[in-house]
């Protein structure tokens, strides 16, 4: 780990400017992730910002009749919220699927989204990645890309997003309220995450030295048929070969509004709008379910090791909405 | 009996080896190489030198005069690369600089101020596509004539089976606390085998083997990955005397992975025939496993094909390939589980190819003798494990057919396998001592890597000093303790255990003469045969109320203390006799077809290994095995980049091994077996039984669940969801 120069902040507008003209600056809320990475000589910070007494972590209604996640409420009292568990069921499944008890106990909402990819190669020095080191080339892509994207890659990286959390935000339409040295902004969950293009060192639309002060989500409307599906390689404390959070608005046999995003398959949390548009007014049933799941995975470009997220991502879209919709 | 050392390991009072708080003490961080094959063309210490608290950078540059090979030749028995010689790199991982400072943030922080530059070579590590460079480890004669008999045969299978490079992942990192003063080197390690290490240090530093005292107290899991010498511990000692100051040296998760070894990656082709009522007529099993450029390394000691099952006609090969990663290790049940992956999956298969029963057939072709030598077992329960697994289990209720069996929508899939693994026993020496007091204290080099040692050699020598267990005290792992061999191969109960009857027989004598020189001694004329040591007397088996108090023989003769050192030695009768513990396990397995997710939600594991000492750590030992087997099966691969020669999950979040959400109903029951010619105690190594069978029974379950057979370990979704075609 290489030294760094430590600055507790005491309130958000001083933690923005504490940053301020530092790029190698990082805040530090949860830290399950950046200490890791810290430790790895991944990350090599000059600056740590400690957020961790900010006045960020409380859960309240918003105006509109939503919900407003403060950035540093912890992962396991979001989850456990009763307002989250009454009315954003998704989300409580989908964070609880993620990482450990211990880990979640120290995450926070606002770290969650912002955990960077589990790619090996970003993680070991000795490799060459572009997301790490921008420009020494993607390892993954001709090696061992068994846990990688299918969706939205470029030939500069083919990272997956590995947070469960970000899956169901994104299904419900969350939107991100960030401070920064320009004063604060709101940016819709969609955007919030960037496809890797040409500058895969850049996960999110966040521009330098901006904070993120809470997370707001909608009113509700999918507290009857939604559904957190996550495949993995052990029954717990494994990231996703492929989720997909699943919250249909039903009326009758007819789906009214329907939400489908994906994990394990993308650089963002991925949003199955072919699959949606399919089935948005159409009868819930298995067939429609399976010619949508089809349609949304035609698109698929996967790679040397990791054709089996294809069929794997079809059926789990497929027993996705089937447990949504109560369809056995 | 619960564990003597459990209120320490709980309550933090254990300490491990890198946990020995000593003062002044001096932290040591490795840098390793991130090419796997070539040489070191700069190194550059100067920043690192210069950096707040560095003490000392060790590398090739500088290294002692007296480490360097000079004309030594081949490295001494167990012991392995030892770092620094020159400037040729040989695995991804060697380290290429130990950087030394007062505080363990400083070491890790200067480490990465060393610069390297490389002159790289092309690596060779996969050995699927060397298979044609592969070279015996063991010359084997065929049995009967396996070609004729293969080539006749019209019921037959032949297939490839694949085990990627596996790691121990102890929870205890691989470290070392080291010091050295007047002249004497004490070091607190992580080793299954204080000897060795004692010895290997000793011809390193050039001081006499008293000079030298190595102390592993406890060993936070090991499973073969402490046998032998690795370089933590050289390192650890040289820095010391390097800075004259105590020094801790640990891995990190990620150097752990390339410095105490891995079960090597194994490729195997098993062919068998049958003739129509299951009776075998040939078998033949090629097993490859890799090897690094620097050690000869084989896993050819047990050679399970040629001693399950009769079989007239077989023949099996054993070799290995250079390759250029860390040389391989013993890791859990070695060989055997890795064999037995593919025999008992290719039985499996050639069970369905004669239509009967995999278990059927395993009972046709029961072994009753050695199969490859024709003698006599000392003891085999292997038939009544059968029955007893598959009663309890209610095997006769298993359909035959593939995808047969359902529980709503999920596949369900019942496997069965066989487990194996010599009884084996070695010299072991222990020094007892019996007070006046009515208390014993018992010493041996031995150690306990977490089957329960402290506590079985506890409730041994209790049993035969007649004493209650909580009036005996066990101590081990330490080599100023009478020698005894590494624990591993699940000898130590055999061969530590037979010292302590030997030096309790041996205070019986004492006793016995202390006896006769009693006024009006009713043991006058007795032999120690006919007495017992019990409830602290000595007294006769034939009638209990002769009987004189321990305390007051030692009393009446002024001893405070009677003193032995004993050695166990191997019996000469066991020669004449096959010596092997063995087991059978039952799995069942539910598939999500869909999903490729598999549970094993069931699994009946049956031992007979002789004697059990303690139920409560046997089956602590035996749910361990199979818990093992199950990440084996399911989770278990490190996967190695061959373009960089590099494992790339090296972490534990990567590395998958079973947590408690993978474990369901887990039984473990023991046939015991009264086997004096084994040992006096009658007891056999259980530790690898609850494992050997486990990844090929859940293998055969998954494809009667599924009808998908997986050759290539481990079982992930991606191998149900998307089948490789045969």
């Amino acid at each position: 780990m290489k030294p760094f120069n430590y600055t507790r902040a005491a309130t958000p507008g001083q933690a923005v400017k504490s940053i301020a003209g530092k790029p190698e600056g990082r805040f530090l809320a949860g830290g399950t992730n950046l200490l890791d990475l810290m430790k790895e000589h991944v990350e090599t910070a000059t600056d740590i910002i400690d957020l961790t007494r900010l006045d960020l972590a409380e859960i309240k209604e918003t105006d509109d009749g939503g919900l407003r996640l403060g950035a540093l409420a912890k992962n396991s009292d979001t989850a456990n919220h009763k307002s989250i568990r009454e009315n954003y069921p998704l989300l409580s499944r989908a964070i609880l699927a993620g990482a450990t008890f211990q880990i979640r106990n120290m995450a926070t909402n606002g770290g969650n989204p912002l955990q960077r990819t589990r790619c090996q190669y970003f993680y070991d020095t000795a490799t060459p990645c572009n997301k790490r080191a921008p420009g020494s080339g993607c390892g993954a892509m001709e090696g061992l890309n068994r846990n990688h994207a299918i969706f939205g890659w470029s030939d500069k990286c083919i990272a997956t997003h590995p947070s469960d959390m970000a899956v169901a935000l994104a299904a419900l339409e969350a939107v991100v309220q960030v401070q920064g040295p320009d004063g604060e902004r709101s940016i819709p969950f969609a955007d919030f995450h960037r496809l890797p293009g040409d500058k895969p060192e850049q996960d999110t639309n966040l521009k330098p030295g901006e904070l993120i002060v809470a997370i707001d989500l909608p009113p509700a409307k999918f507290q009857k048929h939604y559904y957190y599906l996550k495949v993995r390689d052990r029954a717990s404390y494994a990231f996703a070969l492929v989720s997909v959070a699943v919250a249909i608005e039903l009326d009758g046999d007819t789906i009214k509004d329907i939400r489908i995003a994906m994990g394990g398959v993308a650089h963002k949390p991925w949003r199955a709008a072919k699959a949606e548009e399919i089935l948005k007014g159409k009868a819930a049933t298995v067939e429609n379910f399976e010619k949508a799941a089809d349609a949304e995975m035609a698109d698929a470009k996967p790679l040397e090791h990791n054709q089996y997220k294809v069929p794997l991502g079809r059926n789990g879209i497929v027993r996705a909405l089937r447990k949504a919709a109560n369809l056995a | 009996m619960r564990r003597v050392d459990g209120l320490a390991k709980v309550t933090g009072q254990a300490k491990y080896a890198y946990e020995f708080e000593l003062p002044n003490v001096a932290y040591g961080y490795l840098r390793t190489s991130d090419i796997a094959k070539g040489k070191i063309s700069k190194l550059d210490v100067s920043e690192a030198e210069k950096a707040p608290g560095v003490l000392k950078v060790i590398s090739h540059l500088n290294l002692p005069e007296m480490l360097k090979l000079k004309d030594r030749g081949e490295e001494p028995d167990g012991a392995e690369f030892a770092p620094f010689r020159d400037a040729k790199i040989v695995f991804s991982g060697q380290p290429v600089a130990l950087v030394v400072a007062d505080t363990f943030e400083q070491a890790r922080h200067a480490s990465h101020l060393v610069e390297v530059s490389y002159d790289k070579d092309d690596s060779k590590t996969d050995i699927t596509k060397m298979l044609d460079q592969a070279k015996p480890t063991k010359e084997n004669k065929d049995r009967g004539d396996f070609d004729k008999a293969f080539g006749d045969a019209e019921i037959k299978i032949e297939e490839e089976y694949q085990i990627p490079m596996e790691h121990h992942n102890p929870i205890e990192l691989h470290g070392s606390t080291a010091f050295w003063k007047d002249g004497k080197l004490t070091i607190f390690d992580k080793t299954q085998n204080v000897y060795q290490l004692r010895d290997r240090l000793a011809d390193m530093f050039g001081v006499a083997k008293d000079k030298v005292e190595v102390i592993a107290l406890f060993v936070g899991g090991a499973f073969g990955s402490c046998l032998n010498v690795h370089f933590h511990s050289t390192l650890a000692a040289l820095a010391a005397r390097e800075v004259n100051r105590p020094v801790r040296l640990c891995y990190t998760r990620r150097q752990n992975f390339t410095g105490s070894g891995y079960r090597p990656e194994t490729w195997q082709k098993f062919a068998a025939s049958a003739d129509k009522d299951g009776k075998l007529t040939a078998m033949s099993h090629r097993v490859v496993i890799n090897r690094s450029s620097y050690e000869d390394y084989s896993e050819d000691f047990v050679q399970v094909s040629r001693l399950i099952y009769n079989c007239p006609n077989v023949r099996t090969t054993y070799e290995n390939v250079v390759t250029d990663l860390q040389t391989p290790t013993p890791m859990r049940a070695p060989g055997a589980v890795s064999q037995m992956f593919a025999l008992e999956c290719g039985l499996d298969e050639l069970s369905y190819a004669v239509g009967i029963d995999p278990l059927e057939l395993r009972l046709v072709n029961y072994a009753e003798k050695d199969p490859e030598t024709g003698k006599p077992f000392s003891s085999k329960a292997l038939r009544e494990c059968y029955k007893l697994g598959a009663d309890r289990f209610g095997w006769k209720d298993r359909k035959p057919e593939p995808r047969s069996m359902k529980d709503g929508d999920l596949l369900v899939g019942w496997g069965v396998a066989t487990g194996v693994w010599p009884a084996m026993q070695q010299k072991a020496g222990v020094h007892l001592v019996l007070k006046s007091d009515g208390t014993a204290h018992v010493t041996s080099a031995t150690t306990d890597i977490g089957p329960g040692t402290y506590t079985t050699m506890t409730i041994i020598a209790a049993e035969y000093l007649g004493l209650e267990a909580d009036h005996v005290r066990f101590e081990l792992g330490d080599s100023s303790y009478p020698k005894a061999p590494a624990q591993g191969g699940s000898w130590t109960t055999a061969s530590v255990g037979s010292a302590i009857v030997g030096a309790s027989m041996a205070i019986k004598g004492k006793l016995l003469d202390l006896a006769k020189k009693q006024d009006k001694s009713p043991f006058a004329d007795s032999k120690p045969d006919d007495l017992v040591l019990a409830e602290g007397h000595l007294r006769s088996k034939s009638d209990e109320k002769q009987s004189i108090p321990i305390s007051k023989l030692m009393e009446d003769a002024g001893l405070k203390e009677i003193g032995e050192t004993h050695e166990s030695e191997v019996s000469p009768e066991r020669k004449k006799y096959a010596t092997m513990a063995h087991g059978a396990q039952f799995v069942e397995v539910k598939v999500d077809p869909d999903l490729g997710i598999v549970t094993v939600t069931r699994v009946i594991e049956v031992t007979a290994c002789g004697k059990i000492m303690n139920p409560k750590t046997s089956h602590s030992q035996e749910i361990g095995g199979v818990v093992w087997g199950i990440g084996m099966a399911l989770e278990e691969k490190s996967a190695v980049d061959h373009r960089y020669g590099r494992i790339m999950n090296a972490s534990l979040a990567e590395y998958h091994v079973p947590v408690h959400a993978d474990i369901h109903h887990i039984e473990t029951l023991f046939v015991e077996e009264d086997d004096k010619i084994v040992n006096p105690l009658g007891v056999k190594g259980m530790g690898e039984l609850g494992l050997v069978g486990i990844p090929a029974a859940i293998a055969n379950a998954v494809y009667h669940a599924t009808g998908i057979r997986v050759r290539e370990l481990p079982i992930t979704p991606d191998k149900l969801v998307a089948p490789r075609k045969a």
